[in-house]
């Protein structure tokens, strides 16, 4: 399983990313300014302030030459997981329908949140069961999410009690209706190693690298 | 006639620089000249006394001097840090201020080639019941975050506490610790005739002008919002390219120097570079790119727009640079070149508008003798009472939300403390933040600083702030390496004033040395008064050490039901000039009890060996507020209660409530602690347990519930809805 992790001005958390997906298989930067998506299986889009968040978070990165290939890689089904910064990007690029608006705080926040798998039945939940509670950060000031009217195919939720930003039904994670591409707010590669604090967020990278059994 | 008097120098001064030049200054010559001579640059009142701190140690890679002090860790690599200070930018514009007091760190810390991995912040404001206090933190934290998190570095640790003399006068201190292989570090000095000298980043406009000597070389007054226009606005999107960029251009060792722009710009920059590398610089105004098109020479020289570093590049390697910086679309631009001249000349095209020597302009700045003199009378008023009453358990409650003993969360979840995944040690899980590091081994850091202490004894006040940043690296397992230290005081001109810098700088080398910590590095900010007088004498330390085995790091939290609670250490407490006695509106005794450097040492070299052993389940230090208090954070960190029995006592309050160095809380299973008790002093009080803290001590039996004690220390809460 070869990751490719893109790398925009002001993104932060490509690195962490790389990282992650490397416990589970190879993993690759993929330049913002390159076309070539170096024959990866799986895409992340990862968190940080990509072209500085200007204009609004997300809005500058999908014009990138990259993302044209991102499109096409997506529309031929290829997994593509945006996490934080990565799921604003996906929004504006349209790959996940609703938005991402400022926390209902209007702060950044930094913490643990416990959210739980709605749907266990996609490429990045398979290696959990519905149901599961993951222990996974967040970090972020525009996290609340505002599904489009027709909704949105939900795969995480926030526990009760953990919905760290106001996003309507507490929603944490959605998937466009084929179910290859993928958005979070919290940080799954933050969640990878007992010595920083939580393990769970690993599944989800686990999952994308489970081979397809069913 | 007084131009310069306007641009804060004397008389005397402004003779000196003619007599150096042989003439008058022009106008850009005289700018170039109030900055570099300005307190701020030239540290004229404090550089004598900073001679006395030790600065020498096995582990140091690079001491004072250089943008930041680095020491080795083992394995090939160094950590470099700094802290510095942001105060009167901070106290005009809070947002800005913070922000770009980040900004500025992090820079210091690249500039020496290594990768900026942790941020702590130390602040100072006054009562959050004033809404001029609640603002400036509620801006300056958002500032702080807006920057660290923008940028990708973790604001991993810092403290925060609340006095009425920082009123109008807040302090905001950042420490950025930064990681590199040994080798990559690379020092500021120019060097080579004839090598081209590359602006690196933002455009320079006009903001900043005059920021080192308008604001942080006097004190504020009530015409401060006039000031604005001196503040510098901060993009760390900016900031993030030009860490990239530059640390991709030493790792081709493209560049033969590096240094970043801060107080007093271009000037500062070019001069220091020249003055460290015994050469000359010619820079060419006009071919500085600007924001605005019609600044005079003299404001590009010393603008202070934010996001822009200076390196000295071979002329061969100049088209590679380009291209590395292109692929970082980050600006490069060839401004001038190295010349052997020993002077810095500002040339706007083919006009020379401004030539002064390089050493009269950096190194020659006059330095003053301090006349210290101990004040006859109290400086400070009487904190107002705010806890009546003679209940002991209602003091712990009152305590523990006090705004400075109450949780930090509100603050700290507003920074990202986990980016770059190492982060082992978040705050309020240790006395100190732990980094993990590639390749293995840790790191740890701590800031501390307690002004109302250095404000009743300067000298004891700043030993201990240096121990207890000691204590808090030993309860994690880790060994200091090095320090960095933050000199906030008032006017330096001021007898009294001098007296407290004086003393605490002899404290803060007296510390040093028995603890055989060396100085790496640190900032002095001096004129630290609004108009109702001096803020408390303020040093702020920053310590880096390292242990062994991240998954060993320390906990301060309770962590197992059962586990035998302890206070190990020598620990002689006091009440006066500590927590309890402002709540009661004491007022500041004139000296504190000192303590013994060696036997803190040995117990904090107990703790740290303990620690790493993973003989104990928890450390903590004991600081403010004192030995309940920090039973009580124990219990809150852990999620679990404790019982107490400190049996018959002369001094319940003293005991329970009273301050000093050298205690520690520890729990852990019985046995481990009677082994620990061999190698320090250590009682037994208590066991873990339970959903409440129970405490009995001579006539007194008192206790309060876990969630009552978390609803008191949530205080803060409130002020970030």
């Amino acid at each position: 399983m070869k990751f490719g992790v893109v790398r925009f001005p002001g993104s932060c958390d490509e690195v962490d990313a790389q990282l992650a997906a490397s416990r589970v298989g190879e993993a690759v930067l993929l330049w913002h300014g390159d076309r070539d998506l170096q024959g990866v299986d799986a895409v992340v889009v990862p968190g940080g302030f990509s072209y500085g968040d200007y204009l609004r978070a997300g809005a500058i990165a999908r014009f990138s030459p990259v993302m044209e290939s991102v499109f096409e890689f997506a529309r031929d089904g290829g997994p593509v997981l945006g996490i934080c910064n990565g799921f604003q990007v996906l929004c504006e690029a349209g790959l996940l329908p609703g938005a991402l608006l400022p926390n209902v705080g209007l702060r950044f926040v930094c913490r643990h949140v416990d959210v739980e798998v709605v749907d266990a039945d996609t490429p990045f939940t398979r290696a959990c069961a519905r149901g599961d509670r993951l222990t996974i950060p967040v970090k972020h000031t525009t996290g609340r999410y505002h599904p489009p009217a027709e909704g949105a195919n939900v795969v995480l939720r926030y526990a009760p009690g953990h919905n760290p930003n106001g996003s309507e039904q507490d929603i944490a994670a959605v998937s466009n209706e084929a179910g290859n591409v993928f958005g979070l707010m919290p940080h799954p590669e933050h969640a990878v190693d007992p010595l920083t604090g939580s393990t769970d967020g690993l599944r989800l990278f686990e999952s994308l690298a489970a081979p397809v059994a069913a | 006639m007084s131009r310069h008097r306007e641009l804060g120098l004397t008389d005397a001064e402004y003779e000196l620089i003619c007599e150096k030049l042989d003439r008058e200054p022009n106008a850009v010559e005289l700018a170039m000249f109030s900055l570099l001579w300005s307190e701020h640059c030239a540290y004229k009142h404090s550089r004598k006394l900073l001679r006395r701190l030790p600065t020498e140690g096995a582990s140091v890679v690079m001491g004072p001097g250089e943008n930041a002090g680095a020491v080795d860790v083992g394995g090939g690599r160094a950590v470099a840090f700094k802290v510095e200070s942001h105060n009167h930018p901070s106290a005009v514009e809070p947002f800005q201020g913070a922000a770009t007091g980040v900004g500025g760190i992090l820079r210091d810390v690249f500039a020496i080639g290594a990768r900026p991995i942790a941020v702590l912040d130390s602040l100072r404001f006054g009562e959050p019941a004033s809404e001029r206090s609640r603002y400036l933190l509620d801006r300056a934290v958002a500032g702080i975050g807006h920057y660290g998190n923008s940028i990708g570095v973790p604001t991993v640790g810092g403290e925060v506490y609340f006095e009425g003399p920082y009123e109008q006068n807040c302090l905001i201190n950042a420490m950025c610790v930064g990681l590199a292989p040994r080798e990559r570090l690379i020092r500021s000095a120019a060097a080579g005739p004839g090598n081209v000298l590359v602006l690196l980043g933002a455009s320079t406009g006009r903001d900043g002008i005059g920021g080192a000597s308008v604001l942080a070389s006097a004190e504020l007054d009530e015409a401060d919002e006039s000031k604005r226009p001196s503040v510098q606005i901060g993009d760390p999107f900016e900031e993030s390219k030009l860490v990239e960029c530059c640390l991709d251009l030493l790792e081709d060792d493209l560049l033969v120097s590096l240094q970043d722009l801060g107080a007093a710009g271009l000037t500062s920059s070019a001069g220091e570079m020249a003055s460290k590398g015994g050469v000359g610089i010619d820079i060419d105004v006009a071919r500085v790119p600007l924001r605005e098109a019609d600044m005079e020479p003299f404001e590009v020289m010393v603008s202070e727009s934010q996001e822009r570093m200076l390196c000295v590049v071979e002329p061969g390697r100049l088209d590679a640079v380009r291209g590395r910086c292109a692929r970082w679309e980050v600006r490069a631009t060839a401004i001038g070149e190295v010349t052997g001249s020993g002077r810095l000349r500002v040339l706007d095209g083919a006009e020379v508008v401004g030539d002064v020597p390089v050493a009269a302009l950096v190194d020659e700045c006059p330095l003053y003798d301090l006349v210290p003199a101990a004040p006859t009378a109290p400086l400070y008023p009487t904190p107002i009472r705010t806890l009546t009453g003679d209940d002991p358990r209602e003091a712990l409650l009152a305590l523990l939300a006090s705004p400075n003993l109450s949780s930090r969360r509100p603050l700290f979840q507003q920074y990202d403390s986990i980016v770059q995944s190492r982060t082992v040690r978040r705050p309020e899980q240790a006395d100190a933040a732990v980094l993990a590091l590639e390749g293995g081994g840790a790191i740890a850091m701590s800031i501390d600083g307690s002004g109302r202490r250095v404000a009743c004894d300067p000298y004891v006040g700043t030993m201990a702030a240096v121990f207890e940043c000691a204590s808090n690296l030993a309860c994690v397992g880790a060994e200091p390496l090095g320090l960095t230290n933050c000199l906030n005081f008032g006017n330096p001109e001021k007898p009294h004033i001098a007296w407290q810098l004086e003393r605490a700088v002899d404290g803060l080398a007296e510390a040093c040395r028995a603890l055989d910590v060396p100085v790496v590095g640190g900032n002095v900010s001096l004129y630290n008064e609004g108009t109702e007088g001096p803020i408390y004498p303020t040093p702020v330390v920053g310590m880096v050490g390292s242990l062994p085995h991240p998954e060993r790091a320390g906990r301060l939290g309770f962590a197992r039901e059962g586990d035998a609670i302890a206070i190990a250490g020598g620990f002689h407490p006091s009440l006066p000039g500590g927590e309890l006695a402002k709540l009661r509106g004491e007022p500041l005794p004139d000296r504190l009890p000192g303590f013994d450097a060696a036997k803190v040492r040995a117990a904090q070299e107990a703790i740290r060996d303990a620690v790493r052993a993973g003989e104990l389940s928890s450390a903590h230090d004991i600081a403010e507020g004192g030995f309940l208090v920090a039973v009580a954070e124990s219990c809150l960190a852990g999620g679990v209660g404790a019982a107490l029995d400190l049996g018959p006592s002369d001094e319940p309050w003293t005991q329970l409530y009273g301050e000093g160095a050298g205690g520690f809380v520890v729990s852990g299973p019985r046995e481990a602690l009677d082994r620990f008790a061999e190698r320090v002093p250590l009682d037994v009080f208590g066991t873990v347990g339970g959903d409440a803290l129970g405490v009995a001590i001579g006539d007194w039996s008192f206790g309060a519930t876990l969630s009552e004690l978390r609803e008191a220390n949530s205080a803060l809460a409130p002020l970030f809805p």
